[in-house]
């Protein structure tokens, strides 16, 4: 029998999360005592021991990151952290999960990697849709500031930070580092082209760290227990816990905590229920719209950046949205397509008319046109739209169609 | 909150823009900016109109036009597509008289879409103001609307 396993979320249901001392007494900010103990060069090397990975979704190194907008433009006077709080790829709510039942566990994380990488200014940038979450970081940030733990020479050390709410105002594509940076200058949310990267030229100039609010709060508990304790949870290419969001027809959805490497059987079937009233499995859809399809036979693959990939899946946000035998598949991949086609921002002209096309060729697909699109037509265009398109939006729509080609082809 | 109490929270940099934006929407009873809101905000973050007005007209939660106190949001998600979110919009034609980005007479309501509200595991969701519904059916959304008459 498959259990979670609670690291990040071990408080959670235990303590009041407008609390901040039922959050100290359950052993709150101590990692980041530790931490200002410590060099911040070795705060950084903890992160790159315990080899976690990016949260959003990209799966970046977060230690080289962190390593990255340290070492960056050391003459420069400002550098600074954002959470990219700005949750809203579809079947995903983990950091929402995070941010209502333990805001100052991700206070706690930001506080520390502000300090590694040399940070005085921190932003929470914020889904504006997300109201519950809104009230309790700006709680959490209002306690902790009260409490002398946001400000100047915090726990008295040399260290000042302050942080700051900024709110998202419904833009998908603003998510996306480059494009949430642009988003918090006040403006629309276009992407940037890269490089330059964050952590050389980010908010206003100044280097720049982007994290997840799942990663960030996944750094307490890296210091505050050591990297290589972290690095033994999971599988060596993929260490850690990660919060798996699952939805649509199984027994029980919701949100689960497991360590890294655990397979999709057991996520689906063991902790999730099963399939809902006795019907067969039909699909996965891994990691949100910008994600992948998966059958039933990669049931027995390790969830895992490396692992998935083999398969030609990704692990993404970690959700999982799952599709018993009445679904369809063309309309969910309808759904899917015209979300991409609504969150265009219409910069680059090939992903403004290619989002569209798509929408249209899979419209004809489905009304069962003679002479009707093909799948292969529709992997082509959006192959076009990802090798021409700055941002990863428009190299997302070629995610679950290849993935089709692979596992579905017989559906079209 | 008027528009000089909302514009006096906030310093005068541009990166302020959205929370000003926010602001502003948030203080008028009707939920929407007006062409005097944008002239000024331009004017106190000494930017043009038109980056003003691109910024609003860019992002889905800010609004032009007169709505309704209350603002429904169906989520329009491909889990919640997948549990009929969108036959929750025939319901509330029926119920309130309204279509999608359509406000009640009585400048009640106003019906959109939104994009995932990260409620999944509660498909299909809606929201009504700042409240959040999950496990939404036909005959539940009458009563959650009853609730905001």
């Amino acid at each position: 029998m498959i259990h979670e396993k609670r690291v990040l979320l071990k408080n959670l249901g235990k303590i009041n999360p407008a609390s901040i001392d039922d959050y100290e007494k359950a052993g709150g900010y101590k990692a980041i005592r530790k931490a200002l103990d410590m060099n911040h060069l070795l705060v950084i090397d903890e992160m790159m021991n315990s080899s976690l990975r990016g949260r959003g979704g990209a799966g970046f190194s977060t230690g080289l990151k962190n390593k990255f907008t340290s070492e960056s433009c050391l003459r420069c006077e400002q550098k600074y952290l954002i959470c990219n709080a700005d949750e809203g790829e579809p079947g995903t709510f983990k950091d929402r999960i995070i941010m209502e039942n333990d805001p100052h566990l991700l206070i706690e994380g930001m506080l520390i990697a502000a300090y590694a990488i040399g940070a005085s200014k921190a932003f929470v940038y914020l889904r504006g849709e997300y109201y519950r979450s809104i009230d309790m970081v700006t709680l959490a940030i209002k306690t902790a500031r009260e409490k002398g733990y946001i400000g100047s020479k915090i726990f008295g050390s040399d260290f000042s930070v302050d942080i700051e709410i900024r709110l998202g105002a419904g833009s998908y594509l603003c998510g996306e580092e480059l494009t949430l940076l642009e988003s918090m200058e006040g403006k629309r949310g276009y992407p940037r082209i890269k490089p330059p990267f964050p952590a050389e030229k980010g908010l206003f100039g100044y280097p720049t760290l982007v994290n997840n609010v799942e990663t960030l709060a996944t750094i307490p508990v890296i210091i505050a227990e050591g990297s290589e304790w972290y690095s033994k949870l999971g599988i060596p290419e993929s260490p850690g816990t990660k919060i798996f969001t699952i939805s649509g027809d199984v027994a029980n959805p919701g949100f689960f905590e497991v360590e890294m490497g655990t397979t999709l059987r057991d996520i689906v079937y063991g902790l999730a229920g099963g399939i809902k009233d006795g019907k067969r499995l039909k699909a996965m859809l891994l990691g949100g719209a910008a994600g992948t399809f998966v059958d039933e036979t990669v049931l027995d693959t390790p969830m895992a950046y490396d692992s998935l990939k083999e398969k030609g899946a990704v692990l993404g946000s970690g959700a999982i949205m799952v599709l018993d035998e009445t679904r369809s598949i063309l309309c969910m991949t309808q759904s899917i397509l015209e979300f991409f086609k609504h969150e265009c921002c219409g910069k680059c002209v090939p992903c403004r008319v290619g989002t569209d096309r798509l929408v249209r060729m899979i419209k004809d697909i489905n009304r069962g046109n003679e002479n009707r699109f093909t799948l292969e037509e529709m992997v082509d265009e959006a192959g076009y739209i990802a090798k021409t398109s700055l941002c990863p939006l428009g190299q997302s729509p070629i995610m679950p169609l290849a993935s089709l080609q692979r596992y579905f082809n017989d559906q079209f | 909150m008027n528009r000089s109490e909302v514009l006096e929270r906030f310093n005068p940099q541009k990166d302020n823009l959205l929370g000003i934006l926010h602001g502003l929407q948030n203080g008028n009873p009707n939920n929407y900016l007006t062409e005097s809101d944008l002239k000024a905000v331009a004017e106190y973050l000494n930017i043009t109109f038109s980056h003003v007005f691109g910024v609003v007209t860019y992002y889905t939660m800010f609004s032009l036009k007169q709505r309704g106190k209350y603002i429904i949001r169906i989520c329009n998600s491909p889990v919640c597509n997948m549990k009929r979110s969108l036959s929750l919009a025939d319901e509330i034609r029926d119920l309130l008289g309204i279509g999608v980005g359509e406000t009640t007479g009585d400048m009640l309501f106003t019906l959109e879409y939104t994009e995932c509200l990260g409620r999944c595991d509660v498909a299909p969701s809606i929201m009504v103001a700042e409240d959040v519904y999950g496990n939404v059916t036909r005959k539940s959304l009458a009563s959650i609307i009853k609730k905001y008459k």
